[in-house]
């Protein structure tokens, strides 16, 4: 956490209410977001209960398990979820439009034009907090190797079609929600806590209601009052007032509320195998209506704990959504919608489900893709919004500051003498500039680079070489230098993300990576029959 | 599983006892378990803490007390599936945690020896448990052929002056060493675990690497080893890896991974031997302090809120954010460190960027320049001029005009 942030969650402390962490939208929205919380059952790993989820904050939908240890229940849960998710999903993948883009010839080396498609949109889907995303990801990991009735050998445990379908989509969508600045898949806290900083600790943010709480407590309440009162006030039966945001639900709801309910699930199934078993219809009848009554049940408590933090995550959509957009949420997106895009060509093109574990390459090239991708967030992030760039200049990796003088100057070692006019600032600010430092002008009519000439802490200026950006004249261009009296900034980190070194071709992945593919023993297929009770 | 129990104290530390038992008042006294032993190491500065729990006060009870009831609670559906785990572990005659311990002893699977399981008197007190334990590991050790186990045995361990009685989930006796097994619910999954977990889980087993450490030096008449990281091979001694036996992947099926904990055994090692000693601390209550809990007949406190506020008022805590999901207490400090204005609310990190700067109004204070006599104070004043001009909300903000306006206020 930087000082900034600290002072931010001072003044919130003080205020009693969350104080921005931005001046603008850092993240993509969609118009459409699916949004999605989900249930875990205590003490099974990646093992659902409930969900609750839809695109529409007045109809969500409620999917649950009614006996979370019972296999095949929970095949139908999962067939459900796919049946519904799924078309969302899908929907963006017709809308496309062509890129042009060249490739060059493996044989002759000739550059040739090509077009790929690239989907116009892609899905969004928002879930309340990190542990919604890892819930997600075990649901994937569990779901994606299965084999289904459709398959040669169903082996002992087939799963409904297009379960494994499902398995390889949230996969695809928790990977990408690793890569810094995607958008893809969101859980609320991470959003809210980017913008917002409240008066408490980054621990206690992880709760989604307590979060909220600062945005907007009840009159007479501090936003502490509302944080602890949504965390911990319970009614009369010791249930709480606030369900917690999931996966995971309160012991005591287990204990007293849903407990209960599952038994007379349990007890109604029991019954009605019984009357099968005894050929009594009329039983059978009975009992038929009472696991209808025990599921209606179910659906009431689990939609009743569900409920609250479905309408916190369009409650915090609306909050975010206020927020003007960043300038280089565009750019971003797009990186989302290639995302979205290669992965409905590898699903089309049959390849198999993503390994359990990456190899060397694919794990390398996924390193490397979110060190830049984090790069690049952070430049892009301090050029869309002056708190973020208030970082920089804190950690003294920028300065902004007033033009108190340029003065033309050449470089006349060349042939043609090339414009190099110095320009003195005045800042408030101590940048690390060390003399023959580069510096970057940020938000210049063009890209433009300058060198450190002179420092003069104690008058608080700075001066600068110019460097580029000045067209190929011998005098600059009007425009592209600061005049006296203008405000610019400089930034001594570079304002694009530089390249990394590529990694070698798969066929020529060195030994110390296991060697190129093929050569190393191919783990064995991930057991389709798993067990998973 | 830990089981709290009655702990009558005995022996040489009769007068410390005493106060301690007066201060817990008749109420059954609650023994330090490996859990809480983890969690006062992870907060060792925390007097408040350490006194609660050497005079075993019920602190579920007394947060309850408090106001702030302790937020902590086991769902039925996990304990159920922990009991299930556990009794596949124990099935035929525990081949399960057996085999890979055997490959992880490097021994061929198999060797036929037969286990022995003694009986370890669980239904008697903890010093009785202990004593029987220490007697079947002693016995256990002598024999390098034979293969062991003591099922929840009882391990005593002395905590700042006070005993703690430790329940580990089985030790595994063969070759003359013991090795410590932890059963836990969580899964491995694809050969990993959260990391998290497998941390907290290494922490705890650490406390009964250290308590069978000290008992195996104290048997051989040697002192404890200085280096936490040297392995004394003494006649029953623990080895420093331990068994960590989890599910795989979503089934029940366990698998067994030996964890190193040495590193965790270091620091448990320096975190308790800096807890202050028990005695002194009691030495800094007033007189008359207690946490009786207790009720008369007629369901009237022997002590009323306000008396127990401020008996546990007496002991300073060292409050932060992590102590809500650890102590039954975290609640109530967080209420109070709110109530001093005190900046730890914000966590650990918070304080060390601040320096001396200890309370909330002091830091916004020095935000606005008006006391800017140190270096986290000008940084502080620096950084509310940046937020400002960036906010647009200073009076006159702009580049370089030094904005000292609260920002947001």
């Amino acid at each position: 956490m930087s000082l900034l942030t600290t002072l931010a969650r001072l003044q919130a402390v003080r205020s009693g209410r969350a104080e921005p962490l931005a001046t603008v939208r850092h993240r993509h929205l969609s118009d459409r977001p699916m949004v999605l919380v989900p249930l875990t059952a205590a003490g099974e790993s990646g093992a659902p209960l409930a969900v609750m989820l839809g695109t529409d904050r007045d109809a969500p939908r409620l999917h649950l398990v009614p006996q979370p240890l019972n296999r095949t229940l929970r095949f139908d849960f999962l067939a459900e979820l796919a049946a519904d998710l799924l078309p969302y999903l899908e929907s963006f993948a017709g809308d496309v439009e062509q890129i042009e883009g060249s490739e060059k010839d493996p044989e002759t080396g000739e550059k040739t034009q090509v077009f790929r498609e690239l989907c116009a949109d892609a899905p969004q889907l928002i879930v309340p907090n990190g542990a919604g995303v890892r819930h997600l990801a075990l649901i994937g990991r569990s779901t994606r190797f299965r084999r289904t009735v459709e398959d040669e050998e169903p082996g002992p445990y087939p799963a409904p079609a297009r379960v494994p379908l499902l398995g390889r989509w949230l996969t695809h969508l928790t990977d990408r929600a690793q890569v810094p600045g995607s958008s893809l898949l969101l859980p609320m806290t991470g959003l809210l806590a980017r913008h917002w900083a409240t008066g408490q600790s980054h621990l206690e943010d992880q709760h989604l209601a307590a979060l909220l709480a600062w945005h907007a407590p009840p009159p007479g309440l501090t936003g502490a009052q509302a944080a602890e009162r949504a965390e911990s006030a319970r009614d009369g039966q010791g249930q709480l007032l606030h369900p917690p945001a999931g996966p995971a639900t309160d012991p005591r709801f287990d204990e007293f509320v849903l407990a209960p309910a599952i038994a007379r699930y349990d007890a109604a199934v029991a019954a009605l195998q019984h009357s099968a078993e005894q050929r009594d219809e009329a039983a059978a009848e009975r009992a038929r209506t009472a696991v209808k009554d025990a599921v209606g049940q179910l659906e009431q408590v689990l939609a009743a704990v569900l409920l609250p933090t479905w309408r916190d995550v369009w409650h915090g959509l609306d909050l975010l959504r206020a927020l003007p957009p960043a300038g280089h949420l565009e750019e971003r997106w797009t990186g989302d919608r290639w995302s979205y895009t290669g992965h409905r060509d590898r699903l089309a093109a049959g390849e198999p489900p993503q390994p359990r574990q990456d190899d060397a390459v694919t794990a390398a090239r996924k390193l490397a893709q979110r060190e830049r991708e984090q790069t690049r967030l952070d430049v892009q992030e301090a050029l869309d919004d002056p708190l973020a760039m208030a970082e920089h200049r804190l950690a003294g990796e920028a300065f902004a500051g007033v033009v108190t003088e340029v003065v033309p100057d050449y470089d006349t070692t060349g042939r043609s003498p090339k414009p190099r006019p110095l320009v003195t600032l005045r800042t408030a600010d101590r940048p690390h500039a060390d003399l023959g430092r580069e510096a970057h002008r940020v938000h210049g009519p063009s890209a433009q680079k300058a060198e450190i000439v002179a420092v003069d802490p104690a008058e608080g200026t700075v001066t600068l070489r110019v460097l580029s950006g000045m067209g190929r004249r011998k005098e600059p261009e009007p425009g592209s230098l600061p005049e006296p009296g203008e405000s610019v900034t400089f930034t001594l980190f570079e304002l694009t993300a530089r390249q990394s070194a590529p990694l070698p071709e798969p066929d020529d992945t060195p030994w110390t990576h296991g060697g190129p593919p093929g050569g190393a023993p191919v783990p064995a297929v991930p057991s389709a029959s798993e067990e998973w009770e | 599983m830990n089981v709290s129990t009655n702990v009558p104290l005995g022996g040489p530390a009769e007068p410390l006892a005493q106060r301690l038992a007066e201060l817990r008042g008749p109420a059954p006294q609650r023994s330090l378990n490996a859990r809480s032993l983890a969690a006062l190491a992870a907060n060792p500065g925390c007097h408040r803490r350490a006194v609660l729990d050497a005079a075993g006060v019920d602190k579920t009870a007394l947060a309850a007390r408090l106001g702030r009831p302790a937020p902590f609670g086991q769902s039925p559906f996990a304990i159920a599936r922990g009991v299930i785990f556990e009794s596949r572990l124990k099935a035929d005659d525990y081949a399960a945690l057996l085999e890979p311990l055997r490959a992880h002893l490097g021994l061929p699977a198999g060797d036929g020896a037969p286990l022995e399981v003694p009986d370890l008197l669980h239904r008697s007190g903890p010093a009785v448990r202990a004593d029987r334990t220490a007697e079947a590991l002693a016995r256990a050790a002598a024999e390098p052929e034979a293969w062991t186990l003591l099922d929840h045995p009882m391990l005593r361990l002395e905590v700042a002056g006070s005993a703690a009685y430790l329940e580990p989930d089985a030790l595994v006796v063969h070759g003359g060493r013991c090795t410590v097994v932890e059963i836990k619910s969580f899964p491995v999954l694809d050969g990993s675990a959260d990391p998290a977990k497998v941390g907290a889980a290494a922490r705890q087993a650490a406390v009964y690497v250290l308590a069978l450490q000290q008992h195996a030096a104290a048997a051989a008449g040697r002192p404890l080893a200085a280096d936490p990281y040297t392995e004394q091979r003494l006649p029953g001694s623990p080895r420093t890896s331990v068994l960590l036996v989890c599910p795989k992947d979503f089934g029940n099926r366990p698998t067994a991974v030996a964890v190193d904990v040495r590193r965790e055994l270091a620091t448990t090692r320096r975190q308790l031997s800096r807890m202050t000693d028990i005695g002194r601390l009691l030495a800094e209550l007033p007189a008359g302090t207690d946490f009786d809990l207790a009720a008369d007949q007629d369901g009237v406190p022997a002590r009323t809120s306000e008396q127990l506020t401020a008996a546990v008022e007496t002991m300073p805590a060292a409050y932060s954010p992590d102590c809500l999901s650890t102590c039954e207490l975290g609640f109530h400090c967080r209420a109070r460190a709110r109530c001093d204005d005190r900046v730890e609310q914000l966590g650990r990190g918070v304080r060390g960027e601040l320096g001396s700067i200890r309370t909330v109004s002091a830091a916004l204070a020095a935000a606005t320049g008006a006391d800017g006599t140190d270096d986290a104070a000008e940084r502080l004043a620096y950084a509310a001029a940046l937020r400002a001009e960036a906010l647009g909300v200073a009076v006159g903000a702009g580049v370089g005009a030094g904005a000292s306006a609260e920002a947001g206020a």
